[in-house]
């Protein structure tokens, strides 16, 4: 990455060597934050040299097509369950890096079990989770992370108390035992970029060091779902979400507790 | 390992045999009758260098085994009632992957939480899909330690060849049955490799990445690129299951008038009852099917053929006895007896064999 100084020229700066093409073509929204987020991990394999020894395990979501247009192995699995799955991976293949990329619905709302398990098992993995306060995929519900007040199509008013607040998924792993590093990021200046690749890579470099599970969370786009402009949407993720999400590391230790 | 004898109840037998299949992983989550088997596995997987997880729940245990067989080794859990509802959404997406796991299900009473006691429930759900999208898994049906002990072995074998997951239906009586078991290693021949395993790319021959789907002929990902050729390969998966694994035993069924049909824990009492039978001159033979899917309907077509009738015992409200009248056709008649039969009205009651012979003279 030679040239930050502009979003767009990050996005010239050449095609990543283990990108593909779906075959049915990109799938993805203009403005969607996923394609940023997918060139990050080729970004970071590359450099670590170790695409050929790594197993991707995608949730269901938007966050699944990471295994159609990233070029290494994937096991894709049922809504919610990549943690299960990949803990399972890793134990018997401990010399591989084994990582999930899933969104804050399959994570935090029908996954919310595996994921708290995962994490209480000390399980070595890397969980990297996007969010972008809702159910993308099917068409913009209110997921765990929907910000009070926001509007989606299961809360047209609003979401109000009685549906229940967003849950702050770094923070509330970060006192766990099994947890080496717990992390909040965002892709939506070239600063945050650069920072998220940052963590990624810290993520990863924990698992190898054999500390525990270490957590990823991206405030990531959803234009379409919110019914704005990509740069909107770059602004509600500044002036809206980060200020209920605050970015930072929450926990971050190389070393497994006895 | 050297041949020797050990007296097992089949819930321990299930260990000692994913222990010969080389078996590498056990996920589990504690559930009555089936208890024995997770707790052997606690002990004795560990000290070996195998895997052991005890899951966050029967959910979570399937799905650790979607992931096991999907690096390619092989895996086993085990689970009764409620449990085995939870686990039909990692079988059913390991139908759809075509990835290779055991699962026992040691049948207590239902339907819900039911009972912790025995019986036979859960075997629709077991032999027409339980989950969603119209899959099938084979399922095989132990009546003893030893069965038990050879049938999980060969379902390892049977799983592999087949790139499916394959059920044990035991019972709470199978399960907690103690008796004499000869522990040795089963041949039953060679194996396609797993290429297909998920390794990393780096791991694999050509070095060419691969990805495993639980959404194979949609999710664009070789060998299946439209959704019509996925279901073209099921629709010759399945038939070919059903006309080549069908596994049945009889016993004097050759001159018999009545042909008793039982599986797992009453195909013994229906022995038993045959037997007494027998001593009293009356023309009865025993049919048990070994794989409930394929249902044996070779031999229920060949002995209707003969002129048998038929008296299907199982302890449920009628379950088999639907795949035996759907294969008798009305040409004979198809006669039931199930767990009203029972000799008490708790959870803890059994069908006897005297009661069986009841029905038997009632029927000849």
């Amino acid at each position: 990455m030679s040239d930050t100084t502009t979003k767009q020229k990050v996005w010239v700066s050449g095609t990543p060597a283990r990108w593909v093409r779906h075959p049915q073509g990109g799938r993805q929204c203009p403005g969607c934050h996923h394609p940023i987020m997918e060139r990050i991990f080729c970004e970071v394999l590359a450099e670590m040299n170790i695409e050929g020894n790594t197993i991707g395990v995608p949730g269901v979501g938007c966050g699944a097509r990471m295994a159609m247009v990233v070029n290494i192995d994937f096991i894709t699995v049922a809504h919610g369950r990549p943690p299960d799955v990949a803990s399972v991976a890793k134990r018997i293949l401990p010399d591989r890096l084994v990582f999930t990329y899933q969104g804050d619905g399959d994570c935090l709302s029908i996954g919310l079990s595996p994921f708290i398990s995962a994490c209480a098992r000390g399980e070595n993995i890397s969980i990297i989770m996007c969010n972008n306060g809702g159910f993308g995929t099917t068409g913009g519900q209110m997921g765990p992370t929907t910000l009070m007040g926001q509007k989606t199509t299961t809360s047209p008013n609003g979401r109000l108390p009685q549906m229940g607040y967003p849950i702050h998924a770094p923070e509330m792993i970060a006192p766990m035992k099994g947890v080496a590093f717990s992390a909040r990021c965002a892709v939506n200046n070239p600063a945050n970029y650069q920072q998220t690749k940052r963590c990624i890579k810290t993520a990863f470099e924990r698992q190898f060091k054999n500390a525990g599970l270490s957590f990823v969370e991206i405030l990531s786009a959803c234009p379409t779902d919110w019914r704005m402009t990509p740069l909107e949407s770059m602004e509600w993720i500044e002036n809206q979400m980060i200020a209920e999400f605050p970015l930072g590391v929450f926990k971050d230790v190389d070393k497994r507790p006895e | 390992m050297a041949e020797e004898r050990m007296l097992l109840q089949s819930n321990e037998a299930v260990g000692w045999a994913a222990l010969a299949a080389d078996c590498m992983c056990y996920f589990g989550y504690p559930i009555t009758p089936q208890n024995e088997i997770i707790e052997w596995f606690a002990r004795e997987f560990p000290k070996r260098g195998k895997i052991f997880i005890q899951a966050q729940c029967e959910t979570g245990a399937s799905n650790m085994l979607y992931g096991a067989a999907s690096v390619g080794v092989r895996s086993i859990n085990s689970t009764s009632g409620p449990g085995w509802g939870l686990m039909q959404e990692a079988i059913s997406n390991a139908a759809n992957a075509e990835i290779p796991f055991v699962i026992v299900l040691v049948q207590r009473g239902g339907p819900g939480a039911g009972t912790t006691n025995h019986a036979q429930m859960d075997y629709i759900s077991t032999t027409k899909g339980g989950g969603q999208g119209g899959y099938k898994t084979p399922v095989l049906a132990p009546n003893s330690p030893q069965d038990t002990y050879y049938l999980v072995q060969y379902a390892f074998h049977m799983a592999d060849r087949l790139r499916t997951p394959v059920i044990i239906l035991s019972d709470g009586i199978v399960g907690q049955m103690m008796e004499p078991v000869e522990l040795k290693k089963y041949e039953f021949g060679p194996l396609p490799e797993k290429d297909w395993a998920i390794r990393g790319f780096a791991h694999r021959k050509g070095g060419q990445r691969l990805v495993l789907s639980c959404a194979q002929g949609w999710s664009g990902q070789p060998p299946y690129f439209t959704y019509q050729s996925f279901l073209t390969h099921l629709n010759e998966k399945y038939p070919s299951i059903i006309e080549n694994e069908q596994k049945w035993e009889t016993w004097n069924t050759d001159d018999a008038k009545l042909i008793l049909v039982a599986y797992g824990y009453t195909s013994r009492v229906c022995l038993e009852a045959a037997q007494m039978a027998r001593a009293e001159g009356l023309k009865v033979g025993l049919i048990r099917p070994i794989t409930l899917w394929p249902f044996p309907a070779k031999i229920i077509q060949e002995k209707v053929a003969q002129g048998a009738r038929f008296l299907v015992v199982e302890d449920s409200l009628g379950q088999m006895v639907e795949d035996v009248k759907c294969v008798v056709q009305g040409k004979t008649d198809v006669n039931f007896l199930g767990v009203l039969a029972r000799h008490n009205p708790g959870p803890g009651g059994l069908i006897f064999p005297g009661r069986v012979l009841q029905e038997v003279k009632k029927l000849l």
